[in-house]
């Protein structure tokens, strides 16, 4: 849809995004489905709703925790980390 | 804690939400000649339905893979110039986390809904009210569903619009309702494959409500488009069709199906499996966001959907004076009708003292029977219970599962949401029971039972309206 990138760090390792994108759409469109446990079985979470209803898809984005990875744009330089 | 920087505002008509229904009401209203909020957890107009890329990156979208964009193109440049002529004052990037009811009018209270866009709260007073806050996919719990790689129906759907992209390659959508042909449609046309499209109801379930749909003769058209699409991708649409289970460990990877009758019991020996699946999708209508009406004690009704709706009159005014309501909170039925109801709502908040009898538009009345019939021939099958296992999860936040929420109706006499939520923390976690408050109640209710206005009422009513700082808690008391 557009040319422009971006350059994010999921858990420390570079990801390329295309600039607009959303920090969960960057993640799933790597391949990463998952990047919560939840707190009482330890199961895996990532996108649910896809519209900031769910809390499902919690991430830290430059040490903010608690934030919803469907609603954060990607930008240059961020850095996000699982739980 | 760090002191919250917010700043003030006071206008005759505050509207919350910016799709559809936000959209019309806050040009309505501003064109009446009256000076307009709006309130948006959105960084641009057009909520869920006309969400499109960050204009940012792409400043003027197509409209590509949307329907009805030449009316939110129109609303948009009204709204977009009623703010150059300081008519209107958007507000985007904040929710709502409470509202109420001070003097004759209201006041917002809100948060940014993303810390890191720097969205400045900005507390809202007006002497109107006009509340469009949408919905969103209503979900029934199958095993297996909290698997990463299921997701809503529409959150696929605004996942692509937003971003160009598909988030994964081999689809299953499954559920109810003609919702599911766009989400499909639009998957098949970014280049992902749809396996398959499991509908729980069949065609027929429309045959008594050829009247009420014959009365919206583009939605027939509409659904023309899609069965060309569908045709074209080859993509199977199966009828009297459910997900019995989502199968993977760790992320979803196939889905078991079967066939169900009327009333959604599994028909034996009809079990298949669908293999390599990414992403399953999962719609079973839509819930109206009913948090905000709620707060400031709106008269409430079952829709035919039976999901709680607000009660409005012919002028979309709520039983509460100055408040208005308009799009799915009024009951679920679609972007048209919420843009119709959006405009009839700014009008009238717009004017309040205006005392002239109105008629309802006809066009309200048409789209409220297709869709009550739309309701009708796609319900939630009534044995959908039956396909739980004990151990599937209802609530994901706490992680309750479906036995624990049957002991507790059965042991503890826990029938309704809110009894449950303090027995077994069923919608007490992140999302406040948004995705289990439905389900929830259903087994509240038991095998068969719709829950009541009550209990769901109770699943709905929420302290506050969206997470916030304890900065902007202690804001409240200086």
């Amino acid at each position: 849809m557009n040319s422009q990138q971006v350059t994010i760090t999921f858990d420390g390792r570079p990801l390329t995004a295309a600039a607009g994108q959303s920090v969960g759409a960057a993640l799933a469109s790597q391949g990463i489905t998952a990047w919560r446990s939840t707190r009482k079985g330890g199961k895996p979470r990532g996108l649910f709703c896809g519209i900031g209803v769910c809390f499902d898809c919690l991430v830290t984005v430059d040490g903010e925790t608690n934030q919803r990875a469907c609603l954060v744009e990607a930008c240059d330089g961020m850095e996000v980390e699982g739980s | 804690m760090s002191a919250v920087p917010s700043t003030a505002v006071t206008v005759d008509v505050a509207v919350v939400g910016a799709g559809p229904a936000g959209l019309a009401a806050a040009v309505a209203a501003a064109e009446a000649g009256a000076r307009v909020a709006v309130v948006d957890a959105g960084s641009q107009p057009g909520g869920q339905f006309w969400r499109h890329a960050p204009e940012t990156v792409q400043p003027a979208p197509d409209g590509h893979g949307h329907h009805g964009w030449s009316t939110y193109l129109d609303l948009r440049g009204r709204f977009d110039a009623a703010q150059r002529a300081g008519r209107i004052t958007y507000l985007p990037g904040l929710q709502v986390w409470m509202a109420q009811s001070a003097g004759s009018g209201f006041v917002l209270r809100t948060t940014a809904a993303v810390s890191s866009s720097g969205a400045v709260p900005v507390t809202v007073t007006a002497a109107r009210l006009v509340l469009c806050p949408g919905g969103y996919d209503r979900q029934l719990p199958v095993p297996g569903w909290d698997l990463p790689g299921v997701m809503a129906a529409g959150g696929i759907q605004a996942f692509v619009k937003a971003n160009g992209v598909l988030p994964g390659k081999r689809f299953v959508i499954a559920g109810t309702g003609p919702f599911l042909l766009p989400v499909a449609a639009g998957i098949a046309e970014a280049g992902g494959e749809v396996l398959a499209v499991l509908e729980s109801s069949s065609p027929s379930a429309w045959l008594p409500h050829l009247r009420a749909a014959s009365g919206v003769p583009e939605k027939a058209l509409e659904g023309a488009e899609y069965a060309a699409v569908f045709a074209r991708h080859r993509i199977p649409y199966r009828t009297r069709s459910i997900v019995t289970e989502v199968l993977g460990s760790g992320r979803a990877d196939g889905v078991r199906t079967a066939r169900v009758d009327a009333d959604g019991r599994v028909r034996p020996g009809t079990g298949r499996v669908y293999a390599d699946v990414d992403v399953v999708g999962f719609g079973w209508g839509f819930t109206p966001q009913m948090e905000l009406p709620l707060s400031l004690g709106v008269d409430t009704r079952l829709e035919a959907d039976g999901s709680l709706a607000g009660v409005v009159d012919e002028r979309q005014q709520s039983s509460v004076p100055g408040l208005f309501l308009a799009g799915e909170v009024t009951g679920v039925g679609g972007a048209t009708l919420a843009v119709l109801e959006g405009l009839a709502a700014g009008a009238a908040a717009a004017r309040p003292d205006s005392n002239v009898p109105v008629k309802q538009p006809a066009a309200i009345v048409r789209h409220r029977r297709f869709a009550r019939a739309m309701h009708l021939a796609h319900p939630v099958p009534a044995a959908w219970q039956d396909w739980l296992t004990p151990d599937t999860t209802v609530c994901r936040c706490e992680e309750v599962t479906a036995g624990e929420i049957t002991e507790a109706r059965e042991d503890l006499g826990a029938r309704d949401a809110r009894t449950l939520k303090s027995f077994t923390r069923a919608g007490m976690g992140w999302c406040q029971g948004r995705v289990c408050g439905f389900a929830a109640a259903c087994l509240g209710a038991g095998p068969g039972v719709s829950p009541d206005a009550g209990s769901l009422a109770g699943s709905a009513k929420r302290p506050l309206a969206a997470p916030v700082g304890i900065g902007e808690l202690a804001a409240l008391e200086s």
